[in-house]
């Protein structure tokens, strides 16, 4: 009997946030999960993987209808829901349509941002989980191994993650695209904000030497720079500092363009034509759009940046599709490696039964190799041994090589029969006695 | 003649051309390497072809148009290279090459035009007025490649339409440097290439300065050079308008080059120049 692998959940597709969160338990109740999931006597070997957007059991069973309803059973013990509600909003997949599941998760093709990174390292967690519950077994282990893989491929051969796909990532990227590193590059802040807080932070992650913070009210402005170790300034050095730094990012609730075309203009020879970056996050916006025609002046508002992140989604779109091709290259040779494990069975008995003739034969021949040393019988053993090998390598490469194909199981029943591998334990002493 | 070297060298230019805009629209690492390394031995084929060209006639292989272009075109490729090393912008190169690759054509497509050469090219002084000015083009080739791209990269930034070149390109910060370092080597070349060249002149014709239409051409983009320098030293012009400029400039000398030797009579035309000399 062939085990099935299954996999059971919901995402972010399937289950509003609301069913969602009720499921998502605190990150001390993996180890419950996989103890129960250990409990299942229909269940093989199994992981839980639990995000923010998706809920999955996998796991192996060789009662598949069966285990599914005891999975069911215990995710719908999770969140204390009535089992109708989880059934009609779950997904249940089996054996390849599980592995090409679990392959688009790890690399990012089933999340909701697709080609967000988290999900890999989220999935590593979870497997490093159920190895340590002991909860997973041989095809777990492979698959999962499989998935990294798969993840990984796609990460490399793919521009899936490659574009920026928020406001603040595209901020970054841009700046680098306008001064190559964001090393020793100077960055204000004027006005407070969410947002322009984010796209601040992620700057200033990627380098950026120094900040200053302006607002209008002063008080505020020391409050925000504390936090970023920055300088705290009036809005009337805004001028004097403008001379200095190299990206603006503007988020005032004013009416009025705090950066006129004039104020920047003025500026620029003083700057010595340095380019000066501008992040208008405000609405209305801060920065008057004709600074933009200024040479060396580049200015980006919050349209213009969602126009980017557009595009960027739409580049990723193309990307999955090549992904999608990797994961089934992937599949097609996962599903060859499962069903080189039928034929394992059959090559386990095939040695056995070698193992066992020459013991029996050892056994018989003992008087006459009384005589000899412990060494002599030990090469008489190992001369035996090597004779039973050389016989059976060809049977075991032949069924190897059959395995998943058409006639496969027409090949293993052929081997069995004709190495006689089924009888029961009667005509094993029958087949001894014929023997003397 | 030696003629199997030049058709080495411009095989393997156009088999670089051809890997580098294949890198620039599959984006594979092993292709611009690849392509790196097949320029690089089209390099060293072209070298030889030059070092016997020079054997043979005694001074620099620059006597006819179809000699200076592949001239021209080994010293681009030799600004690249060292470029590489500083820069290492594999992009460069998809740009370069093809710039390289179109002046071996143009040169392989001209009559061969073989014969004795007068007594009076057979100077040091021509030699090293000739190649300090080739390098100092090669070197102005780079400004202008790099202006281009610059410009290509800095449009669609401004205009904030993020197309495929986008991503290919490297930073407008890159770009403008290269054609910042590019002048900055390439002025003294051009310098000292005239000084050198009037040098010559006196050894040879016996005046430093004959207001021959070349000289004139070759003052005026001195002089061109000399203005986008100074600007960009002194006043701190950079990005869009120095690129501009080195387009400018950069065509100045193109007819320098060309147009000031062809149809322009002088002594320094190539006719003027050609096999045993009228």
């Amino acid at each position: 009997m062939k085990a099935k692998i299954i996999d059971i959940g919901v995402n972010h597709e399937t289950a509003p946030v609301e069913l969602r969160e009720c499921l998502a338990g605190d990150t001390g109740s993996t180890k419950r999960i996989l103890g129960a999931l250990r409990d299942l006597p229909c269940v093989r070997e199994g992981m839980f993987l639990s995000t923010c957007n998706r809920i999955e059991f996998l796991f192996t069973s060789d009662q598949a209808s069966e285990a599914k309803q005891a999975i069911l059973s215990l995710m719908a013990g999770l969140g204390e829901l009535q089992r109708g509600v989880l059934s009609s909003c779950s997904y249940s997949l089996e054996d390849m349509d599980a592995v090409k599941h679990i392959f688009r998760v790890a690399s990012s093709l089933d999340s909701m941002v697709v080609g967000e990174p988290q999900i890999l390292g989220q999935i590593k967690e979870a497997y490093k989980q159920a190895t340590q519950e002991k909860t997973s077994g041989v095809i777990v282990n492979r698959l999962m191994h499989r998935a990294f893989h798969v993840a990984k491929r796609v990460r490399s051969e793919t521009g899936i993650s490659a574009s920026a796909v928020s406001v603040s990532y595209a901020a970054v990227e841009l700046a680098k695209k306008i001064f190559h590193s964001l090393e020793g590059k100077n960055i204000l802040l004027i006005g407070a904000g969410e947002m322009a807080e984010l796209a601040a932070r992620h700057l200033v992650n990627n380098g950026i030497s120094s900040m200053r913070v302006a607002n209008r009210t002063f008080e505020r402005a020391v409050d925000v720079a504390a936090r970023f170790g920055a300088k705290a300034l009036s809005f009337d050095e805004i001028d004097r500092e403008i001379l200095e730094v190299d990206i603006v990012i503007c988020s005032t609730a004013a009416a009025e363009p705090v950066i006129t075309f004039d104020r920047v203009k003025k500026s620029l020879r003083k700057r010595r034509n340095r380019p000066l970056f501008f992040i208008d996050i405000a609405v209305p916006r801060d920065v008057e759009p004709k600074v933009n025609n200024l040479a060396n002046v580049y200015v980006y508002d919050i349209d213009d940046l969602q126009g980017v992140i557009a595009l960027n989604v739409e580049q990723r779109k193309r990307e999955a599709l090549k992904a999608e091709r990797i994961v089934q290259e992937e599949v097609l040779k996962f599903s060859q490696w499962l069903n080189t494990l039928s034929v394992v069975p059959t090559i386990l008995a095939l040695q056995e039964k070698a193992d066992a003739i020459i013991q029996a034969e050892l056994r018989k021949s003992n008087n006459l190799l009384q005589h000899l040393t412990h060494g002599q019988k030990e090469a008489v053993e190992v001369l035996a041994r090597s004779i039973a090998e050389k016989v059976l390598n060809d049977p075991i490469l032949f069924l190897k090589g059959k395995a998943g194909r058409a006639a496969g199981d027409t090949y293993l029943d052929v081997a069995r029969r004709l190495f006689n591998l089924d009888r029961n334990q009667g005509e094993k002493n029958g087949f001894e006695s014929d023997d003397q | 003649m030696h003629y199997p070297w030049f058709l080495l060298a411009l095989f393997f230019d156009l088999l670089a051309t051809g890997g580098y805009i294949v890198y620039l629209i599959k984006q594979e690492k092993w292709v611009s390497r690849a392509s790196f390394l097949i320029l690089t031995a089209g390099f060293v084929f072209h070298t030889i072809f030059l070092c016997r060209q020079y054997a043979v006639l005694g001074t620099a292989p620059v006597l006819d148009l179809q000699s200076s272009l592949s001239f021209f075109a080994w010293c681009i490729v030799l600004v690249f290279l060292v470029f590489h090393l500083k820069f290492r912008i594999m992009v460069l190169g998809s740009f370069v090459a093809p710039f390289a690759a179109f002046l071996m054509i143009i040169s392989s497509a001209m009559p061969w035009t073989a014969g004795p050469v007068r007594p009076i090219f057979k100077s040091i002084w021509l030699t090293v007025h000739v190649t300090t000015i080739f390098l100092g083009n090669g070197l102005f080739a780079i400004t202008f490649v790099a202006a281009i791209m610059y410009l290509l990269q800095e449009r669609q930034i401004k205009q904030k339409h993020l197309g495929s070149l986008y991503s290919r390109l490297p930073s407008l910060a890159t770009l403008d440097s290269i054609n910042h370092y590019a002048l900055i080597c390439g002025f003294p070349f051009l310098t000292l290439g005239m000084i050198t060249g009037s040098i010559y002149a006196q050894v040879a014709l016996g005046s430093y300065w004959q207001w021959d239409p070349k000289e004139v051409w070759s003052l005026v983009t001195w002089l061109f050079y000399a203005a986008l320098l100074h600007e960009r030293l002194t006043v701190g012009w950079r990005g869009r308008r120095a690129a501009v400029m080195s387009i400018v400039c950069f065509c100045i000398l193109l007819f320098t080059f060309v147009g000031a030797s062809l149809w322009v009579k002088g002594y320094h035309s190539f006719t003027s120049l050609g096999a045993g000399g009228a």
